[in-house]
């Protein structure tokens, strides 16, 4: 991506930031070199712990900050990164830089697993996950005394030598676990905007949505739940030489609760807040030695009040407030292309709906349903409530399993496949009870939808960033792009879902009643967006029971009630047969009988 | 080792018991205000010392100190909501998470801060210390824990079946937008919940002090086993948290036995995890989920 920052569209230019890793290590070499940092004693082993810890508090910034995933273990992980340097230098000989990496892939690797174990599971199951890894590994700490040395701990840990230079010299040591720090602060900030980055909060503000932008939730998680692992074994692995000696008690489970209070307090959404209420709760409990025995408990209640009064950190909270809504990134933009651009000539049906059935027990919510999208027509999915147009589009979209039935998207069978692997054919939806990603501004909800894999801009984040300005530009957003997404009004919010959708460049795009909630003007407007995409020639399947707006849209109409389809065909004829007119008045047809 | 099996059978239900009567306090939070309490153990914990207290600090005898307790726990459960659940309710199940640890940290620190950290004894019900039937001890304080658990999950199921209460109670539970709708407080109901959730755990750390001795850590454990028992029956599921908690005492009572005495509390975390990966939905299924 070198070279293209400029064309970001306005955005802001992160070129600049680019040499601050190498600033800090110059500043830290400096600092070193002149005896700046203190070499031995009290002073040292504050900053020692305080730069540790900070490395290991990054990791939960990436897994609850970004990803919004509660893990109770970074102490654990901690521990396995501790261990490693601790038993592999001093038992097995190994060289620091070996030890180190051994005990972070070992941390990784119990990540992985534990992302795996959130495979299904919402916050609460994680939270109890990562409460049982870490207690049954401060079990093994202590009683696997043949490998740990069991409640005695690791002596004589030593530090590394690099290239022939030592850093056995605490001043030194010191100064490498800070340069340490500042690449993974920069790293943990670069993160955040980048496409990994954005997935993640997308999951985390809105999982369902997120799988319907194509984006692979559980994949993601686990990958938030390695790096955040990762993270806490590296700053265990350099706590380990900081203090040469380590012991089980120091990464028990009260343990993970200290690190989960400097990320709270600092700011879960950022690395700069992982680094103040990490530096705030080393220094703390030092000078205020009077909590000496009761400091857990304070951290306790300082968890509860944070939550309450504070929810977004003392970072959060000052950032907010100087935070300005930089102004819409300006420029000529490429006009969004709305037409498929692959595959899709040959097809003349995009999607084909066969026999489609889904029976939640008793209860058949669609029963042998046939639907056919033709391409580039906009066709209109109606019924009465509870005729099952809700399960027709969360079953199409992958959400829900059918019972019985095939899904053809664009020629091929995706009836069995993931949500997202459905985006990454080309289906995009929006949905009737608004699914935003709430912690993100509107251009980074749609920037979402563009990076979809499979789309043409995908990778390349200056394309990305104009994809997403065209697709708020045609919604009449681009204004607002900078906007954070939860202050614009409800029609605009689902504006921003259109818009979100449309710049994935979908082959069909699925409006799930857009019309619900909106006003009058405002439902004029959508219908005016609507004829707008009819007249580009993109294939719509709209479910709705506005009459209104579909007679002024459709091409094509298909009827449901209580699950079965009951007319299709051209507007008129649906409209005009019998059964629709009793399904919407009820009149007694069987008034004769 | 065969013959140890029923005497091994006795232990791990009564100990079962106990994680059940948790299990329920936990489950009832759930249902009613989708509350994931990490701080269950800790209203155990603190019933157990507030006997402690009243017994051995203020020489009230047992039977007069043991309703005083749990009404005390009961007050203290609405106090809890207050301060831990009430200000987040709206801000989804996270923020109510991490402030339900937070409270469990907090209540673990600062009893050790008041009592320090040696465990407190408080006798059993019963001065007996038991009797023999075919070879198998049966512990007095197991009986009384046995029979105690098996009342009370008699008492709640009339009270949330045959009661207008109970009723109102389950309604809030299942739809609280339809319940305030239809005049139900469901505030109320919540706290009503807090309340007797805070009294349940109370009353099981009462009963199971003899058997553990009262300390500040017994809490976390209580709490962690009660939640994998909820998960083994099926996260929400009132009888599958009974049938977890008993499956739960006799596992790990046998596993005590015939693998490893220091590894006998990661065997709860070890099925725990299992049934997450294996079976997430638990036993009898899973009552709550999240709707597309």
């Amino acid at each position: 991506m070198a070279g293209t920052g400029s064309k970001g569209g306005g955005l802001p230019d992160t070129r600049a930031w680019r040499g601050l890793p190498w600033l800090v290590l110059a500043v830290v070499v400096v600092f070193a070199g002149r005896g700046l940092l203190p070499e031995t004693g009290y002073h040292l082993n504050i900053l020692m712990q305080a730069v540790t810890y900070a490395i290991g508090v990054t990791g939960l910034v990436v897994v609850l900050g970004y990803c919004g995933q509660i893990s109770l273990a970074q102490a654990a992980f901690f521990g396995l990164g501790a261990y490693g340097v601790g038993i592999g230098t001093t038992d097995f000989g190994l060289p620091f830089v070996v030890a180190l990496a051994a005990g972070v892939g070992l941390a990784t690797v119990f990540g992985v697993g534990l992302g795996f174990a959130s495979l299904r599971l919402g916050g609460h199951y994680l939270a109890m996950v990562t409460i049982s890894f870490q207690q049954i590994l401060t079990l093994v700490l202590a009683n696997w005394i043949g490998l740990t040395h069991g409640p005695d701990g690791v002596k004589g840990i030593p530090r590394p030598v690099l290239a022939g230079f030592s850093f056995e010299p605490g001043d030194r040591y010191l100064a490498l676990c800070m340069a340490v720090l500042a690449g993974v602060i920069w790293y943990a900030w670069r993160l955040r905007g980048s496409r990994l980055g954005r997935a993640m909060q997308a999951v985390r503000d809105n999982e369902i949505a997120a799988s319907t932008c194509g984006i692979n939730t559980y994949a993601t998680k686990v990958m938030a739940f390695a790096l955040s692992a990762l993270l806490g074994g590296l700053g265990g692995g350099l706590f380990s030489g900081a203090f040469r000696y380590i012991s089980p008690d120091q990464f028990a489970f009260g343990e993970s609760i200290v690190l989960l209070t400097m990320a709270l307090l600092g700011g879960v959404q950022s690395p700069f807040g992982a680094l103040l209420g990490t530096s705030l709760l080393v220094i703390l409990p030092e000078a205020l030695r009077f909590l000496k025995l009761i400091y857990l408990a304070v951290y306790g209640a300082a968890v509860i009040l944070i939550m309450v009064f504070l929810p977004e950190g003392l970072w959060g909270f000052v950032a907010n407030r100087l935070r300005r809504t930089a102004p819409p990134p300006e420029g000529d933009l490429v006009p969004l292309p709305l037409l498929a651009q692959t595959g899709m000539d040959s097809v003349e049906v995009a999607l084909a709906i066969t026999g489609l059935a889904k029976h939640f027990g008793g209860l058949k919510a669609l029963d042998g349903v046939d639907v056919a999208v033709r391409r580039g027509t906009v066709h209109a999915l109606i019924g009465p409530n509870g005729s099952g147009k809700s399960t027709f589009i969360n079953v199409v979209t992958g959400l829900y399993r059918p019972t019985a039935g095939r899904i053809i998207l664009a020629g091929q069978d995706v009836t069995g496949t993931s949500p997202h692997a459905r985006v990454r054919m080309g289906l995009a939806r929006t949905f009737q009870n608004i699914r935003v990603f709430r912690g993100m501004t509107v251009l980074e909800n749609v920037m979402v939808g563009a990076e979809r894999p499979g789309n043409d801009v995908a990778g390349d984040p200056a394309a990305v960033v104009q994809r997403a300005l065209a697709a708020l530009d045609f919604v009449g957003l681009r204004a607002d792009a900078n906007r954070p997404v939860g202050t614009l009004s409800y029609g605009y919010q689902r504006y921003v879902e259109i818009a979100r959708a449309l710049a994935g460049s979908p082959h069909v795009l699925l409006l799930d009643e857009p019309a619900a909630g909106l006003n009058l003007s405002e439902k004029h407007e959508l219908g005016l967006l609507l004829r707008r995409l009819k007249g580009h020639g993109l294939t719509v399947l709209i479910v709705d029971h506005d009459m209104t707006l579909v007679e002024q849209v459709a091409d094509h109409i298909t009827v449901l009630n209580f699950g079965r389809r009951i007319a299709d065909g051209l507007p008129g004829e649906a409209l005009g047969h019998p059964d629709v007119i009793a399904a919407y008045l009820g009149e007694p047809r069987d008034a004769a009988a | 080792m065969i013959e140890q099996i029923p005497q091994l059978l006795f232990t791990g239900l009564g100990i079962g018991a106990i994680y059940a009567l948790v299990a329920l306090g936990f489950v009832l939070l759930i249902r009613a205000a989708s509350v994931v309490n990490f701080a269950q153990g800790e209203f155990s914990m603190l019933g157990a010392y507030a006997m402690v207290v009243l017994t051995a600090g203020l020489g009230v005898p047992y039977f007069v100190a043991l309703p005083i307790a749990v009404v005390v726990m009961a007050g203290f459960g609405v106090v809890f909501a207050y301060t831990t659940y009430w200000p987040l309710r709206h801000r989804g199940q996270l923020p109510v998470i991490i402030s339900t640890i937070g409270a469990s940290i907090f209540l673990a620190n600062i009893v050790l801060f008041l009592y320090g950290p040696s465990p407190a004894a408080l006798p059993g019900l019963f001065d007996d210390a038991g009797f023999e039937v075919g070879g198998v001890f049966m512990d007095g304080q197991f009986i009384a824990i046995i029979v105690a658990a098996t009342a009370l999950v008699l008492l709640q199921f009339v009270i949330f079946e045959k009661t207008l209460l109970g009723k109102k109670l389950q309604a809030t539970s299942q739809d609280k937008e339809m319940a305030s709708l239809l005049g139900i407080p469901v505030a109320v109901m919540i706290l009503i919940t807090f309340a007797y959730s805070a009294a349940l755990g109370g009353l099981a750390g009462i009963l199971v002090a003899p058997v553990l001795f009262v300390s500040v850590g017994m809490g976390a454990l209580i709490s962690l086993k009660a939640f994998a028992a909820n998960i083994i029956g099926g996260f929400g599921n009132i009888p599958g948290a009974i049938i977890g908690g008993l499956a739960l005492g006799v596992v790990e009572t046998f596993g005590a036995a015939f693998i490893s005495v220091p590894y006998k509390d990661a065997i709860a975390f070890a099925l725990l995890l299992a049934f997450l990966l294996v079976r997430p939905q638990g036993l009898f299924g899973e009552k709550i989920a999240e709707k597309a």
